[in-house]
């Protein structure tokens, strides 16, 4: 896509929200989005200093929804502090813990603090987090969740059908995971939830560049890539160890011997930076992939990385809008 | 078919050891197609205990009793000229049995021997897997005869979710992930394209969330 002007994209009459996510991606630039994990407290600093370290590099920060089925403070709190330092939240929402009532009632507080970008997930299982006992709800999954974003945003419908005052004015995200299986149903899924009306996806992180080329090309095959801003994960390794323990231990992951190998090849000391490398240079190689509209950065626990990933990936400066 | 487990000895012991006259009633259905409270699991019982108090010195009264089914008012009439020989019923039935003997003798205190599971099959020899929520509002139709509420671990309505993985669930390297099972039994039917087609959000107003249910058949009521 070449790049547009935001009075083009205004005058096009292609936008549909507020957020200023959907302005970059349609105007053209690769986006890069970070993430913020929640602290397990109630210290504002933890969220807002992780925001500093990382907002000049960012278009938009996702805030976790109790990830890993860990009690933390709401995802919706840390997106208000977002809110409250100028930047642009992505709140995550997870289908596991709240039913109807209480999602659309969260849509609209988010709504009302003119938060604009959702990321719509059915969320890890209790039985991996610290309240094993729970229960799940799972009311609606995740993809009727996009569903009920988009209706109460473009029908101003609640689920129950009355009228929303003030509708949601949300920009709607979903997650896709290439690597797990069935793989061959992995693309008719993202096409079911492009169906269901999400306009940008965030993929799990990828370390596996050669099946995520292929799910590209199939992707790209069925003209999805036109239909949905898909943006690659990337999470980078610390060190050989974690890479190991990605590959055995985290549900969904597809971890190559390879990426292993190569950590292990080098001094402990210089995992880190080996991490930091290999990431860049996925970006670099996935930059070139038709239908990649950006990066979604997960440096877990390591947001003082994203700068150098963003800016040695060529990704910096970030359009101001 | 109900399953049901057994309940361990010792919180049995705990319940009954104030009674001195007990029955320990089985139930001839589910409970003992499933070798949890039939009549044979109902001597072992009453053999446990018996020894248990023999050898703590107490002195009880044991008995044993299996009904056709808990569950049906028939049945459990067979009972009422014994019932206030006994200061507790050990009942061996799921819950439902339980709770029907309960109702029928209001004065006789009714212990649960079992912990009644969920609704499932016999896979194997000592194996049984659940296969059924009641739900309320069967939507097997539309998943290649594989139940997603009962058999996804976040019964998604439009799976698998993002922790499948070698057809097998996130939570369980154990436990087939449902979805696969659907994948694999539409492409079996021929009926692939079907996975496309967005299940839509659910009235779970027929099932535990509607509160207490029942089946009302006026055509074959007397």
């Amino acid at each position: 896509m070449s790049l547009r002007t935001l009075d083009e994209l205004k005058a096009s009459g292609e936008l549909r929200t507020s957020s200023k996510l959907e302005k970059i991606f349609k105007m053209g630039h690769l986006a890069v989005t970070s993430e913020c994990g929640p602290p397990r407290g109630s210290d504002p600093k933890a969220v807002t200093e992780k925001a500093e370290m990382i907002k000049n590099h960012v278009d938009a920060i996702n805030t976790t929804d109790n990830q890993t089925a860990v009690t933390r403070m709401s995802s919706l709190a840390a997106c208000i502090h977002l809110k409250q330092m100028g930047l642009e939240p992505v709140l995550q929402m997870v289908t596991r813990d709240r039913n109807r009532i209480a999602l659309q009632s969260d849509i609209l507080g988010a709504a009302s603090f003119n938060i604009n970008n959702m990321l719509c997930l059915s969320g890890d299982h209790q039985s991996f987090g610290d309240c094993k006992q729970g229960q799940n709800v799972h009311d609606l999954d995740s993809m009727q969740l996009i569903q009920t974003v988009r209706r109460m945003r473009d029908e101003g419908k609640f689920l129950g059908g009355d009228d929303i005052k003030r509708p949601p004015d949300i920009f709607v995200g979903a997650a896709a995971n290439p690597f797990a299986d069935p793989f061959e149903i992995r693309v008719p899924r993202l096409a079911k939830k492009i169906a269901c009306g999400a306009e940008f996806i965030q993929t799990q992180c990828i370390y596996n560049l050669d099946k995520f080329e292929e799910w590209m090309r199939r992707v790209r095959e069925r003209g999805l890539h036109e239909k949905v801003f898909i943006m690659a994960g990337m999470t980078p390794m610390k060190s050989a160890g974690m890479a190991k323990y990605m590959k055995n231990r985290v549900p969904g992951m597809d971890v190559p011997d390879e990426v292993i190998a190569r950590l292990s090849g080098v001094p402990k000391e210089k995992q880190a930076q080996e991490g930091i490398d290999m990431c860049v240079e996925a970006i670099q190689r996935l930059k070139e992939v038709e239908g990649i509209s950006g990066f979604h950065i997960m440096a877990i626990e390591w947001e003082e990385k994203v700068p150098e990933i963003v800016e040695r990936s060529g990704l910096y400066p970030r359009p101001q809008i | 078919m109900i399953i049901a487990s057994k309940k361990p000895i010792e919180e049995i012991i705990q319940e009954v050891k104030d009674y001195k006259r007990l029955l320990i009633l089985g139930c001839n259905e589910c409970v003992t197609v499933c070798e949890a409270g039939g009549k044979k699991e109902v001597e072992v019982l009453a053999s446990a205990l018996r020894m248990h108090f023999i050898k703590a010195g107490k002195e009880k009264k044991i008995d044993e009793r299996t009904l056709e089914r808990q569950c049906d008012h028939e049945y459990l009439e067979e009972i009422r000229d014994v019932i206030d020989q006994y200061d507790a019923v050990l009942s061996l039935a799921c819950g439902v049995g339980v709770q029907f003997t309960a109702e029928k003798y209001h004065s006789t205190p009714l212990l649960p021997g079992v912990n009644t599971c969920f609704l499932g099959a016999n896979e194997q020899r000592g194996l049984w897997t659940e296969r059924c929520q009641a739900c309320g509002s069967c939507v097997l139709a539309r998943t290649g005869g594989i139940c997603p509420i009962s058999r996804c671990a976040k019964r998604v309505m439009n799976g698998p979710c993002g922790g499948s993985g070698r057809g097998k669930c996130e939570i369980n390297k154990e436990l087939d992930c449902a979805w696969q099972l659907i994948i694999d039994r539409l492409r079996d039917l021929g009926r692939l394209d079907d996975y496309e087609i967005v299940a839509p959000i659910k009235d779970w107003s027929t099932e535990r969330a509607g509160g207490p249910r029942k089946v009302v058949r006026e055509d074959v009521q007397v």
